[in-house]
């Protein structure tokens, strides 16, 4: 009950906020553009329009996820307004749990928005939809859970700048952690014990990434997406047991 | 009988030998900001927590609400830990200087916390009604946080303090930035939660309130206590009973006479201003004025007040603070 008061909070606090609007806007102006440059393209229209459209949800979606998440703790402890929140019965791990399904509830509904967007614009211009377009967009919801958990353990004990460049740092390292493994393999002793360590400390990003398949109408195994997402659900709880052990150590000052 | 005086006595703060220690800086240099307070708040009081600026009353207050840990010592509320859920139920908090979520509207605001208390429906919004009217913003009830003004905001803050109804209420300066009619109506609001039988901690360093509200004080410098008690008791050990006279047509030998006794002599002119700080001293003053036939203008007692009690401790505070270990 209070987790869920304090989600909705955070919410409506996010509903309120003018960053959501701008990306997303920006988010369907770039879904819209497939259009334009769709005439400009010599045919493979379709993987175009679906790489652009899954492209700018992913991409946005992330930026919400990092430029919200990391101001979900932090500012709340920077404008002193988490005093009144911890001073009443609530646990501290609530108050973090809140945050953090406040600002999922904001992305799902901002991914349902984007996704409306690109499945008007696949109508109109009579794109065939496949399945395998909505397990890859429940993927990238996926993904948005695990940034959101990244910036909101960060935001923990960090400022929002620094959470930021973190968060950022993770993002792009966990699109790039196959490369690590490989350069990993490469090596000898001590050099490939930590690359290949990091290669399973940080979450293994694209896993979550399926353009490739509704690009090319690829089904994906019902086994591999079962495995993508318990990885995602438990890469995620890790992520805020840690974060909420560190909040429960700290002062506010 | 004897149950109520037992309720009265009951205490619903008790610090023991609290003590905080912060790290500061790169090098991690220990700072104690808080050092060895222990005090207890008892039920249905009004009790003034009072200190300079940085003395350590905000950190006291935030090691009673949980919101940092103490580096030794103990802290009960209503002789739970602190930071217990029972005991936090029962307790109303308003920070300092508080920001709140400036996107909620006022009424929003209280919804919110009172959610937060676990209460619900029909019985919430009748609470914040009251509340709303209680603290005089019912006009402002659904416009945003982020239009008020600080006067308002203050309200609203010991609004959500009160949601849960609670049995103590702690406030950490809530006078602070507030206009003369604004204190005042804080102070009466204060007074009002001590009629309905709350317990009221507050932290000032605005004495005069103080001395007007509270049934006892405690005094913090650099994080010690250098008193505690009741207000009329902690002024009554302090004698400076001292008496201000001022005499006009005052003969030079008659001033002669009146000297020795007197702590401080002015001369303004034909006037005479003469402090004198003893009973016996002004007898003996007084009947030099009538027997050299000079006028006494003016006799002021020097009521003495918290104010003074305060800043001859804050001169007579030396001990170290910051100490590198």
């Amino acid at each position: 009950m209070k987790v869920f008061s304090i989600a909705l909070n955070t919410f409506r606090e996010n509903l309120r906020d003018k960053l959501l609007y701008n990306l997303l806007i920006f988010a369907l102006l770039m879904i819209g553009s497939s259009l334009i440059l769709m005439r400009l393209t010599l045919g493979e229209f379709h993987r175009l329009i679906l790489d652009i459209g899954l492209g700018s949800i992913n991409f946005f979606g992330v930026l919400i996820a990092i430029f919200v998440g990391i101001g979900l703790v932090s500012k709340e402890i920077e404008r002193k307004t988490i005093y009144t929140i911890v001073s009443k019965p609530v646990a501290r791990f609530q108050f973090l749990l809140g945050k953090y399904l406040g600002l999922c509830l904001t992305l799902f509904i901002n991914t349902v928005i984007m996704t409306s967007g690109l499945l008007a614009v696949l109508y109109f211009q009579d794109v065939p939809i496949h399945t395998v377009l909505f397990k890859a967009l429940g993927m990238i919801m996926l993904e948005f859970m695990v940034i959101t958990a990244v910036a909101l353990l960060f935001s923990t004990f960090s400022s929002a700048t620094l959470s930021a460049i973190f968060t950022l740092a993770i993002y792009v390292i966990g699109h790039l952690t196959p490369d690590l493994k490989t350069f990993g393999q490469k090596m000898e002793g001590a050099g490939r014990t930590v690359l290949e360590g990091i290669y399973y400390i940080l979450p293994n990003l694209d896993r979550f990434n399926l353009k490739g398949h509704v690009t090319h109408q690829l089904e994906v195994p019902a086994g591999d997406l079962l495995m993508i997402t318990a990885y995602g659900m438990a890469y995620t709880a890790f992520l805020l047991m840690l974060a909420s052990i560190i909040f429960q150590q700290r002062d506010f000052r | 009988m004897e149950h109520i005086s037992n309720l009265a006595c009951e205490q619903v703060i008790q610090t023991d030998q609290l003590r905080k220690v912060f790290k500061v800086g790169f090098w991690g240099r220990r700072v104690t900001a808080v050092d060895g307070v222990s005090l207890e708040v008892q039920r249905g009081e009004v009790f003034g927590f009072l200190g300079p600026n940085g003395a350590g009353k905000t950190t006291t207050i935030k090691m009673l609400m949980g919101l940092i840990y103490p580096s030794g010592g103990t802290a009960t509320l209503f002789g739970h830990p602190v930071g217990d859920p029972s005991a936090k139920a029962k307790v109303g908090f308003l920070p300092e200087s508080p920001y709140f979520y400036d996107y909620l509207t006022g009424r929003e605001f209280l919804r919110f916390y009172g959610h937060l208390f676990g209460l619900l429906g029909t019985a919430l919004d009748k609470r914040i009604d009251e509340l709303l009217e209680l603290v005089g913003i019912t006009h402002a009830r659904d416009l945003q946080l982020r239009k008020f003004s600080k006067g308002m905001l203050q309200r609203v803050g010991i609004a959500q303090a009160l949601i849960n109804d609670p049995e103590l209420v702690i406030l950490d300066e809530p006078m602070s930035g507030l206009d003369p009619i604004g204190r005042k109506e804080v102070r009466d609001l204060i007074l009002r939660l001590k009629e309905s039988g709350k317990t009221v901690m507050f932290s000032s360093h605005i004495l005069h309130d103080a001395e007007l509200l509270c049934d006892r004080v405690a005094m913090i410098m650099k994080g010690k206590l250098v008193a505690c008690g009741p207000v009329s008791e902690l002024i009554a050990g302090d004698t400076t009973h001292e008496v201000e006279m001022v005499i006009d047509r005052l003969l030079p030998e008659a001033l002669e006479r009146i000297r020795p006794l007197a702590s401080k002599v002015v001369l303004q002119g034909e006037r005479v201003m003469v402090v004198l700080s003893s009973q016996q001293a002004v007898d003996l003053a007084l009947d030099v004025i009538r027997s050299a036939k000079a006028k006494l203008v003016a006799l002021t007692p020097h009521k003495a007040s918290l104010e003074d009690l305060f800043i001859r401790k804050a001169t007579g505070v030396h001990q170290p603070v910051e100490a590198r270990v």
